[in-house]
C-alpha cells in the first residue's frame, strides 16, 4: 500500500500531467481549483482520473470543500 | 443519409442503423426545445422501425451525453407562473417527456446508448431506456435531483430499478454521488466499457453484430426480458409533482442557478 507521500506525491505529478502544468508549479497546500484553473466539468474528469489511477471510489460529497492537494490526498489515502 | 437536422439533435439512417446525435450546448440540457425534437423523433419512430435493427443514442459534444433537465429555463420559467400553473405545467413537461422516454424504451429495435462525460439526471434517465449503454472512461453518471428536493422524474427510478440492485439504486439516489462508468460496468449499469472517444464506434459495431440476428428472435427476446414498469412510471410522475410545488425546491433551483461553484450539483 502506498504511504500517504507517495499518494501525495502521484497525486501531485497527475494533476501536473493531466492539466499541463509544471509539478515543481504545485504545492502540498495549493489550492488546485485555483491552480490548475478546473472548470466543473474538469473537476468530473479528475475524479475518474483519480480514481482510476489510485484505484479507489471517491464520493464526490467527501471532496466537497476540499480545495487542497494534501487534503485531498488524505481523502484518497482512506480508501486505499 | 441525414433525416432531421434541428436546434437540439439530428437522426441519420445507415442501413438498417438508425443514430439520434444529441448537440444541444452545452451538455444537451432538455428544455422545451429538446423535448419537441425528441417528440419529432418518438413519431419518426413509428414510420422507422421497420426499415431500421437498432437505434444508437449518442452525443456530438464534448462536454458529455446530457447534462439533464434543463433547470435554468425551469427556474426561469417557475418564476413567471402562479402556483396552479407551476403544477399543471410541470406534469405536462413530464406526461409529454415520459411519452418519449416510454416509446424509445418500448421500441422493437435494439437500443444502445453510447455515452461520455457527464451523463446526470435526465440525460443519464434516457440513457436508461435504452437496452444496453456502452461508456467510454470519462461517463460519470449521477442523479443529484434529491439535492434539489426532488427525485428523477423522467422515469430513472422505476427503470434504474429494473436493472440494478436496490442498496445500490438507493445509495445513488440518497447520496447523489456520481459514479464513473468503470464502477457503472462493475455494478452491471453499462455493457461495454471502452476507451475514451471510442463509444460511438463501438456501438456501432454492436450494431453490426446484432443485425445479424434474426430480426423476429432479437425482437421476441427484448420483449420476453424487458419489462416496462408502466405503473411505477405513472407513481412517479405523481410523486414528482408533488414535491415540486415546495419553496424548498425553488431555492434549490435558485442556488443551482445562481451558483459558480464547481460542483453546482452539490448541496
Amino acid at each position: 500500500m502506498l504511504t500517504f507521500d507517495q499518494t501525495l506525491q502521484q497525486l501531485i505529478l497527475l494533476a501536473s500531467e493531466h492539466f499541463k502544468v509544471p509539478a515543481s508549479q504545485l504545492n502540498p497546500d495549493d489550492d488546485f481549483f485555483k491552480k490548475l484553473g478546473i472548470n466543473s466539468l474538469q473537476t468530473l474528469d479528475l475524479l475518474t482520473k483519480l480514481e482510476s489511477h489510485f484505484n479507489v471510489e471517491l464520493p464526490d460529497y467527501e471532496l466537497q470543500g476540499v480545495s487542497d492537494f494534501r487534503t485531498l490526498a488524505e481523502r484518497i489515502q482512506s480508501r486505499l | 443519409m441525414t433525416l432531421f437536422d434541428g436546434k437540439t439533435l439530428s437522426w441519420k439512417l445507415t442501413g438498417q442503423v438508425l443514430e439520434l446525435a444529441l448537440h444541444h450546448q452545452p451538455c444537451n440540457e432538455i428544455g422545451f426545445a429538446t423535448l419537441e425534437e425528441l417528440e419529432n423523433f418518438a413519431e419518426h419512430l413509428k414510420d422507422q422501425a421497420s426499415e431500421a435493427r437498432v437505434l444508437i443514442i449518442h452525443s456530438q459534444l464534448p462536454a458529455g451525453f446530457s447534462a439533464g433537465a434543463d433547470l435554468r429555463e425551469t427556474y426561469r420559467l417557475l418564476q413567471s407562473l402562479t402556483s396552479a400553473e407551476r403544477a399543471a405545467g410541470v406534469r405536462n413537461f413530464l406526461e409529454r417527456i415520459h411519452g418519449v422516454y416510454n416509446s424509445i424504451d418500448a421500441l422493437p429495435l435494439i437500443t444502445v446508448a453510447a455515452v461520455h462525460g457527464v451523463v446526470f439526471g435526465g440525460g443519464f434517465e434516457l440513457a436508461l431506456t435504452c437496452d444496453m449503454i456502452v461508456a467510454d472512461r470519462s461517463a460519470r453518471f449521477c442523479f443529484p435531483e434529491l439535492r434539489l428536493g426532488l427525485i428523477p422524474g423522467f422515469g430513472g427510478i422505476p427503470r434504474l430499478k429494473r436493472d440494478l440492485g436496490n442498496s445500490f439504486v438507493r445509495d445513488l439516489l440518497f447520496t447523489g454521488r456520481s459514479i464513473s462508468a468503470a464502477k457503472a460496468a462493475t455494478v452491471g449499469l453499462v455493457s461495454q466499457l471502452v476507451g475514451q472517444g471510442e463509444a460511438l464506434r463501438v456501438a456501432r459495431g454492436v450494431a453490426a453484430q446484432i443485425i445479424k440476428v434474426d430480426s423476429t428472435a432479437t425482437t421476441m427476446a427484448k420483449r420476453f426480458i424487458k419489462r416496462i414498469p408502466y405503473e411505477e412510471l405513472q407513481q412517479e410522475i405523481d410523486l414528482f409533482c408533488e414535491l415540486f410545488n415546495r419553496p424548498v425546491v425553488e431555492a434549490a433551483l435558485r442556488k443551482f442557478v445562481e451558483s459558480s461553484d464547481v460542483q453546482p450539483y452539490l448541496p
